[in-house]
């Protein structure tokens, strides 16, 4: 038995070649020492091989129509045999790839491990990142609810802000001039055939090219890339010094990789995949779609800007992070790689890091959204439950000032706090602020009536740390 | 006798012929990419061209509106597909001015196209995305939109109101 196995493979092997080239692959010499930190890149690409399988087998049941995908994804995530886990397998999986691709950029970055000769594998993995990115937006748009289908509409608005092809572009993602039937089509085929097919083919020219140029070695203090020395030097290192990649440097990435594939798993299973939203009607108005998390952040770049940069910043800011991005290894593909001797290098990376992180807490807080929940203040809240303070706290809910300004801990935040604004402001300041408006606030004059205003300005008047 | 590609030691064509060999094979590779991306490419931005029938939908009665209220109005799309299901469907907010004066404002904010909700007691819409504030004319109160609430066509047909179907408005 042993002996037909042998001479199969043998035949095999005689008629393709193909385990020696993988062999070869497997076993070629890789740097010593090259440690936990170079795990992040093959845990991306297990991450999107999860995200690959798992979606192949959501595809089996999901039906990519606008009139039925809802319903058939109601039936995977309640009715079909491991659907809820599946689904919650694709959603981590995709949350893990986006963030393993930014810890292997910000790695590569870090240990400079971009420059001279690999600056080309750079620009295949900025394509990869933006791509990621793109298959996280489409992937969202695919669970085609009352979110999806306001998100579709917000894209496509973005789009449309493009000088002369904007309306163009628009239509293109709309598949029409509407959200409607060929809708959801499109994007299917965006996230299911035409960004992988592209992800796919970057992915092996990434691939070849890290075996072309070797995994880079860790950076060493005091040892600047001199592109004119630094290939003899690589092939010095590794023929001398270097160890089979498998398993003597692999093994770490295998470690990694199964803890990421467990994470997934774990998550999936106790948090599940997220909650559908309500139908994909067009005509149901209540609902304030956002970006799921790693694109929440830019939904707070948008809130939180002036309100003329608007354009510049959807049109400008991808288009500046792509250059900055490419610019990179052209800027700098020579010098020092470690650290240590780049501080302006870390210092970007820990802006980047901090600026994300606080646009995506702020995005998570919404202050700049109306709280239409906001119910009416209490009487405690009030101080009072007679007089034209009551009525001046019932027009402060009723007029929509409450959605806006909050007064202890009840109301939005969208404005400044009015808890005390009674020690702040005189009654005429409130009563300028209130028929004029501001920035962000609509003149109230010609909305309210004389006595309405005065009971309005009552209350806020009474709004004092000491009544 | 070796030849310029790859070590090979057959009689090589002449320059001359292999030169024109592989013109003619990059122009027929490109002819055959053409052939199949031209119904491709059309077919993918088949929707951008398509037309666009505006049809005017019925949304009530003149009487079902009270002169001074906004009201949401649904209606359906003028040509959906047989598949688009409830996407189909779409709304306005429709504001009786006067007797006989009608105003239909597109729910999308201008902007990010968020549905803006219409807050009958303040008399303002409001956008849940970003804040932004229009006043029951349309006309931006307060926050980041750019300009004023798109408006349908909207008409009196035979004691009907009727709105005209358009396009998502797009910046």
């Amino acid at each position: 038995m042993r002996n037909l196995l042998k001479r199969l493979i043998d035949a095999f092997e005689e008629r393709t070649g193909l385990i020696k080239i993988m062999s070869d692959i497997a076993r070629h010499p890789v740097p010593p020492d090259t440690g936990w930190w170079y795990v992040f890149g093959s845990a991306t690409l297990v991450a999107f091989m999860i995200q690959v399988a798992t979606g192949v087998a959501l595809a089996t049941a999901y039906v990519s129509s606008s009139g039925n995908a809802y319903d058939s994804l109601q039936f995977i995530t309640t009715k079909a045999l491991m659907g809820n886990l599946l689904r919650g397998m694709h959603y981590f999986g995709a949350s893990a790839m986006v963030l393993l691709v930014g810890i292997h950029m910000g790695q590569v970055f870090l240990m400079g491990c971009y420059k001279y000769p690999r600056e080309f594998n750079w620009f295949t993995g900025v394509v990869l990142l933006f791509l990621t990115l793109a298959m996280g937006f489409t992937g969202q748009l695919l669970r085609w609810d009352q979110n999806a289908v306001w998100s579709v509409v917000v894209g496509a608005e973005q789009a449309g802000r493009t000088p002369v092809i904007g309306d163009v572009l628009a239509r293109f993602l709309l598949a029409g001039k509407t959200i409607g039937g060929a809708t959801l089509s499109r994007f299917f085929a965006f996230h299911v055939f035409f960004i992988p097919a592209i992800i796919f083919g970057f992915i092996g020219i990434h691939l070849f090219l890290v075996l072309h140029d070797g995994i880079s070695e860790p950076p060493k203090s005091g040892e600047p890339v001199d592109p004119a020395t630094y290939r003899s030097k690589y092939e010095k290192l590794v023929s001398e010094k270097g160890v089979p990649f498998w398993p003597d440097a692999a093994w770490r990435d295998v470690v990694f990789c199964f803890a990421v594939v467990v994470a997934i798993f774990v998550l999936a299973l106790v948090f599940g995949p997220p909650k559908l939203d309500n139908p994909p009607n067009p005509s149901l108005l209540a609902r304030d779609p956002a970006p799921d998390w790693y694109l929440l952040w830019y939904f707070a770049v948008l809130a939180l800007i002036p309100h003329k940069l608007t354009t510049p910043v959807i049109l400008l800011a991808p288009l500046t992070a792509v250059i900055v991005l490419i610019l990179v290894p052209i800027v700098s593909n020579r010098g020092e790689r470690h650290p240590r001797n780049r501080p302006w290098a870390v210092a970007s990376v820990i802006i980047i890091v901090m600026m994300i992180g606080t646009l995506w807490v702020e995005a998570i807080r919404e202050p700049w959204s109306p709280d239409f929940e906001a119910q009416p203040l209490p009487t405690g809240v009030i101080g009072t439950n007679e007089g034209p303070v009551v009525e001046g706290a019932r027009l402060f809910h009723e007029k929509g000032c409450e959605f806006c300004h909050e007064i202890e801990g009840f109301g939005g935040r969208r404005g400044p706090s009015l808890t005390w604004v009674g020690d702040r402001l005189t009654r005429a300041d409130l009563t300028v602020r209130i028929m004029n408006g501001g920035y962000n606030m609509p003149a109230f004059a010609g909305l309210l009536t004389e006595q309405q205003l005065n009971d309005l300005v009552g209350f806020l008047e009474s709004r004092r740390k000491e009544r | 006798m070796a030849t310029e590609a790859g070590g090979a030691t057959g009689e090589a064509l002449s320059p001359e012929r292999r030169a024109f060999l592989t013109k003619i094979s990059l122009l027929l590779v490109g002819a055959a990419s053409l052939l199949v991306a031209v119904p491709i490419i059309g077919f993918i931005i088949g929707p951008i061209i398509r037309r666009f029938p505006a049809i005017w939908r019925p949304v009530g009665r003149v009487e079902d509106f009270k002169i001074g209220q906004t009201v949401k109005v649904d209606f359906r799309d003028p040509s959906p597909l047989a598949w688009a299901g409830v996407t189909a469907e779409t709304a306005a907010w429709l504001r009786r001015v006067s007797e006989n004066e009608f105003i239909a404002f597109a729910m999308n904010c201008t902007h990010l196209g968020c549905p803006v909700r219409w807050l009958a007691e303040a008399e303002l819409f409001m956008c849940p995305c970003h804040g932004g504030v229009y006043y029951s004319d349309g006309r931006v109160a307060g926050g980041p939109p750019p300009r004023a609430l798109f408006r349908y066509p909207v008409r009196v047909n035979g004691g009907v109101v009727e709105i005209q179907t358009s396009a998502i408005p797009i910046g």
